[in-house]
């Protein structure tokens, strides 16, 4: 039923599925992706809860969530909107441009990081909290 | 899935065609939510660069640990589990009313439309109530030597480091960039969401008035399908920079 014209523009008339199979797969994908992404998340909120948290193991589980976050847009992109669906010079129109954000990503946040190690070593408010006074941080906390 | 059936050696670009064999509307859809896609991209990842400029950051299983009728339930992640669940329920019907389209189902599309609408508006409700707790919700804070109790707001921010006072651990200032970005960023995906459900309701009316069976398809229902989905595609973002890590 989809040989409807929609536009004179469109040469190829895709062919729908007749079932919603593929849409409630997708759904339970993404549940599960999103099930996942939350037992990182307590795993994470108990690893910081212990005495000694592992910063690297903390950072692991944060970029195992990043590559499931990513998995998720996928299957959003792909079969939600059926991007995947359409032909292959328009998908490129679209992902090639969205590649500038590895280059965005990297450099803003190396630039923020510099940042902070600049800052720890010039300024002259010392900056690590102490476990004892009150500290008078209030007035940097005021200041970011 | 549905496939295209393109045949080979079909020339493309000579004219008369669309290149990338699609309406015009559905092209010029794609290329805003790619605009808007770089736009939410800047707001995140300068959010990211003030987080990585910070030596301390809040934790956001401390902030966003309430749940509502649940008093001071300790219970991280789990609002905000049931908003992304509702935004991706809301995804599906509206693939659903997409589907209804293709096979001219006037009655299919309006129920899922509704469906759709709905969990847009349960949504907004669910970023209403969270809003509304963080800027009253009252916390202990360490200022100047002597404990206030702050709400968090854009020139506030009570999830600062921990120091000892008076024999317990109290919170001191944190970086008041959490608040702004905070409200900022879900504020303009909120806003985004507000729209996709004029939109949706537009569409909806539309839907009823015969105006796509008519007209023979129903392409209107997929470009605000593209928008919809792509609200839920920023969630997915949002969820993981503000929530997860």
């Amino acid at each position: 039923m989809s040989t409807n014209v929609s536009s004179p523009e469109i040469t190829f008339h895709s062919e729908h599925a007749d079932n919603t199979k593929a849409i409630w797969r997708t759904f339970w994908i993404l549940s599960a992706l999103t099930i996942v992404e939350l037992s990182i998340g307590l795993i994470i909120y108990n690893i910081h809860k212990g005495e000694n948290p592992n910063a690297t193991l903390v950072l692991a589980f944060k970029g195992m969530v990043c590559i499931l976050t990513l998995a998720k847009a996928y299957y959003i992109v792909s079969v939600f909107m059926h991007l995947g669906d359409e032909v292959r010079n328009m998908i490129m129109t679209i992902v090639v441009p969205l590649g500038l954000f590895v280059w965005f990503i990297a450099a803003f946040l190396w630039d923020g990081s510099s940042w902070k190690n600049l800052r720890n070593k010039y300024n002259r408010i010392e900056v690590t909290p102490t476990k004892q006074v009150a500290p008078a941080a209030t007035e940097k906390g005021a200041k970011d | 899935m549905s496939t295209v059936a393109v045949q080979q050696g079909t020339k493309w670009w000579s004219g008369g065609k669309s290149p990338f064999n699609a309406s015009y509307g559905k092209v010029m859809m794609w290329y805003f939510l790619m605009s808007d896609a770089f736009t939410f991209g800047a707001f995140l990842i300068s959010y990211g660069t003030i987080r990585f400029s910070q030596n301390h950051w809040v934790d956001p299983n401390h902030v966003f640990n309430s749940f509502p009728f649940a008093g001071h339930a300790n219970l991280p992640l789990a609002f905000v589990s049931l908003m992304t669940f509702i935004l991706i329920a809301s995804s599906v019907t509206m693939v659903l009313a997409v589907h209804e389209g293709h096979k001219m189902n006037r009655a299919g599309v309006e129920k899922y439309m509704l469906w759709t609408i709905l969990g847009g508006i349960c949504f907004l409700s669910c970023q209403a109530w969270e809003w509304t707790h963080m800027l009253t919700g009252q916390h202990e804070v360490l200022v100047d030597g002597h404990i206030e109790f702050w709400n968090t707001t854009v020139a506030h921010n009570p999830f600062g480091p921990e120091v000892m006072f008076n024999g317990k651990e109290v919170a001191t200032p944190g970086p008041i960039a959490f608040g702004s970005y905070f409200f900022e960023i879900t504020g303009f995906h909120g806003f985004h969401v507000f729209s996709g459900i004029i939109i949706n309701i537009v569409m909806y009316l539309k839907t009823r008035m015969k105006h796509f069976e008519l007209r023979g398809h129903y392409e209107m229902i997929e470009k605000a399908g593209l928008y919809w989905h792509f609200v839920d595609l920023v969630w997915v973002f949002v969820f993981l920079c503000f929530y997860l890590i």
